[in-house]
């Protein structure tokens, strides 16, 4: 093995695929579902700002909670999700190939999903689900919204294990070299989660279904919240990380630069998905059931991500001031002035990086034990995760969509569009510092998260609260019009466009760089440190939960109105 | 593997700082006792009046020592109890001298709820089977809002009381 990697080893793995018709196809649908699910989540949230400015009361009986699962579960779950599968596919399709049969098996993936998504928006359309995304027990909803659930995980596994058979088929035919980088990025990604969407899954067949179908009486509700937040924390990295392909693997190219270390990538990916999932109790701090010494053990685990998120901000400032000396720039900071300011595929991923300073920053309050206390379950935490997924990550994904969607169709990004992209990041940023600003600081001061307009019997701290909701719905306004926009460009870019050949960019690395530790396949090793880890923070404190459990919970179907 | 030198540093001080917070953090936690809300004490979900402090009559505020006090709160969908005045009224309002030592215990008889005194670090989930409780001095006088904070219904944002801290 190591005589042949000497040999053989190229520098870059480098070979860009040409993308079939019918793949292309594939992965538009994917991306398709995506895109409409932001016009329809991102209209749930401009209901929900309304509401709570306190100007606007919903029409046709219509229930804020409602709306809030819909928003919720449509762009937490169903527009991520698709979009993600869809951009990993491209991923794999660009650099690794994908056989006629996996591609087959991809769309039983894509209908999979389809059905479980729609049998849950059948269910909270009708009311019989407005339980939120987390589906906390002992709210019932309707047993046909988590079987909906189910399908939609059933079929993101399928699409997860189509990626890792792809990469098996490539290393057969292209033995003793190292996968391609966004093959591997993929790769951690997909097996993330899969191991992670375990406890969810576990959670809602043996413990939801039957209680719901009312096989089982009662529930464990404890350690149905802490299988969710297994899941729910690397679901948030499950967003991160296809971003942080594009930043490591691809900005550097639209920049016109190289890979600063392929190494370093692939180490940053591999620490994510070490640390990603052992962390779920930081969710579930202010819980009474769950020990503090096993809390604050999940909360050092958690705070690891940081030596990652680190290796990352150093990697993208080097990428950008290297590429940057390299065509002229003088001085300290000339090579800033450099950046292709004018290009949308490096603007809108900018703006998300700069974003996740704030975002990064506000998750290590959110995550910091003691002082998660002051925060919890406020307004502030929505704040939170509307800079970083709602921001670093879909200003991301727009930026990947500028090129990958015209690419797919045979179109060009024309530089009208372009312009218009530049319009809608700016809308966008605006839009979400005045939201996400006002959500933070409304936070602070102690209002809580997930509730329609109140007065709260007109107490002074909540007439203060009042005017920072108005604020929300300037910004979230701001938001819709760039939601607007986007499916708008989406549109153009997918039927409308000129005819041409849209560059899918790949960065290479640099020609004299070093070569990249064979180590880094070594996959048993990276899934046998994450299975120890989880093992290490979960065994006893779980064991725990179910030993000094109470009695369980009857289902509860009257607070949400069934 | 080959890192930058600039990284290394960069690197360095990241961890080091990280290693200096995390201390910090722990120190605060297990010898100053600020662990956040974990007793585990758990309670019958669907008779929590089994429990001697959430009989009705030991609802609301009750007053243990000079300075000190108990608050037993009962949630349910969308309402706390928090027992009744000598004219058999709904408690509403609850007000303490400043500077009490309080402690909060809270159950609830049905679903997940929150109980957040807003502003301040009172903020513990309640979830069916356990007590949660937080014992805590209140400092500063003023009017606070106590929140449902995890949704619990449709009526969850109707889900409030309040506590006074007056001088």
């Amino acid at each position: 093995m190591q005589l042949a990697k000497n040999e053989s080893q190229p520098k870059t793995s480098l070979q860009a695929l040409p993308i079939s018709k019918p793949e292309s196809r594939l992965y538009m649908s994917y991306i398709s579902v995506a895109f409409i699910s932001l016009l329809i989540g991102g209209l749930m949230g401009l209901l929900q700002v309304l509401v709570r400015s306190g100007k606007f009361t919903l029409p046709a009986g219509i229930d804020y909670y409602q709306v809030l699962t819909v928003h919720g579960v449509i762009l937490g779950l169903v527009l991520t999700t698709y979009f993600i599968i869809g951009f990993h596919f491209s991923l794999m399709g660009k650099t690794v190939g994908i056989s006629i049969k996996q591609r087959k098996i991809a769309w039983i993936a894509f209908w999979i999903m389809v059905v479980g998504t729609v049998m849950t928006a059948v269910t909270i359309l009708y009311g019989e689900a407005s339980v939120l995304y987390t589906f906390y027990a002992p709210l019932r909803a309707h047993p046909v919204f988590y079987i909906g659930l189910a399908l939609v995980i059933v079929g993101s596994w399928i699409a997860g294990f189509v990626n890792w058979h792809q990469l098996k088929v490539w290393k057969k035919a292209h033995p003793g070299e190292k996968s391609p980088l966004l093959a591997f990025m993929v790769t951690i990604n997909t097996a993330m989660w899969f191991i992670c969407s375990l406890g969810v899954a576990v959670a809602v067949l043996v413990q939801f279904i039957p209680w719901s179908l009312g096989y089982a009486e009662t529930i464990n509700v404890l350690l149905s919240r802490t299988l969710f937040w297994y899941f729910g924390h690397p679901l948030v990295y499950f967003w991160l990380l296809p971003a942080y392909m594009a930043w490591y693997a691809i900005i550097p190219k639209i920049i016109g630069g190289k890979i600063f270390s392929d190494s370093l990538a692939r180490l940053s990916f591999v620490l994510f998905l070490f640390f990603s999932i052992p962390v779920g109790f930081h969710h579930q701090l202010t819980e009474p059931g769950i020990d503090p010494t096993w809390k604050f053990i999940q909360v050092v685990l958690t705070f690891m991500v940081i030596i990652p998120s680190l290796m990352t901000a150093f990697s993208m400032f080097a990428t950008f001031e290297i590429t940057g000396r390299r065509k002229g720039a003088k001085g300290l900071f000339g090579w800033f002035k450099k950046l292709p300011w004018k290009d949308v595929r490096f603007l809108a991923p900018f703006i998300g990086m700069l974003a996740f300073i704030p975002g990064g920053a506000g998750g290590i309050i959110n995550a910091s034990h003691q002082m998660n206390a002051l925060i919890h379950n406020t307004i502030w935490v929505t704040g939170h995760f509307h800079l970083t997924v709602a921001t670093t990550v879909m200003l991301t994904f727009f930026g990947i969509s500028y090129w990958l969607i015209p690419h797919l169709r045979g179109r060009k990004l024309t530089p009208q569009i372009n312009r218009l992209g530049i319009i809608q990041a700016i809308v966008w940023t605006v839009g979400m510092t005045i939201m996400s600003g006002a959500m933070h600081i409304q936070g602070l001061l102690g209002a809580p998260r997930r509730s329609s307009y109140s007065e709260y019997g007109g107490g002074e701290q909540v007439s203060e609260w009042i005017g920072y909701q108005l604020a929300q719905a300037v910004g979230g306004t701001i938001l819709f019009i760039g939601i607007l926009l986007m499916v708008y460009i989406f549109i153009k870019l997918t039927f409308f466009a000129p005819k041409g050949e849209e560059e899918f960019p790949i960065a290479e690395e640099e020609d004299d760089a070093e070569e990249t530790p064979a180590w880094f396949e070594n996959w048993k090793l990276w899934i046998g440190i994450t299975v120890a880890l989880i093992l290490a923070a979960y065994t006893v404190p779980v064991i725990d939960i179910v030993q000094h459990s109470p009695l369980g919970s009857v289902p509860f179907d009257f607070p949400i109105g069934r | 593997m080959h890192l930058h030198k600039y990284e290394k540093i960069w690197l360095l001080f990241g961890i080091g700082s990280l290693v200096v917070f995390l201390f910090v953090v722990g120190y605060g936690a297990f010898w100053q006792g600020t662990h956040p809300q974990s007793h585990g004490v758990t309670i019958d979900p669907n008779n929590i009046e089994s429990n001697e402090a959430f009989k009705p009559e030991n609802l609301g505020l009750t007053k243990v020592d000079e300075d000190e006090y108990i608050i037993n709160i009962a949630a349910s969908a969308f309402y706390y109890d928090l027992g009744k005045d000598e004219e058999g009224n709904s408690v509403r309002t609850i007000r303490i001298p400043k500077g009490s030592k309080v402690l909060w215990q809270a159950a609830t008889k049905d679903v997940i709820h929150g109980f957040h005194v807003a502003g301040t670090n009172v903020n513990m989930m309640v979830e069916p089977g356990y007590v949660s409780s937080l014992e805590t001095i209140m400092d500063n006088p003023g009017t606070y809002t106590i929140v449902c904070n995890e949704y619990c219904g449709i009526g969850h944002h109707m889900m409030y009381a309040t506590v006074e801290v007056y001088e």
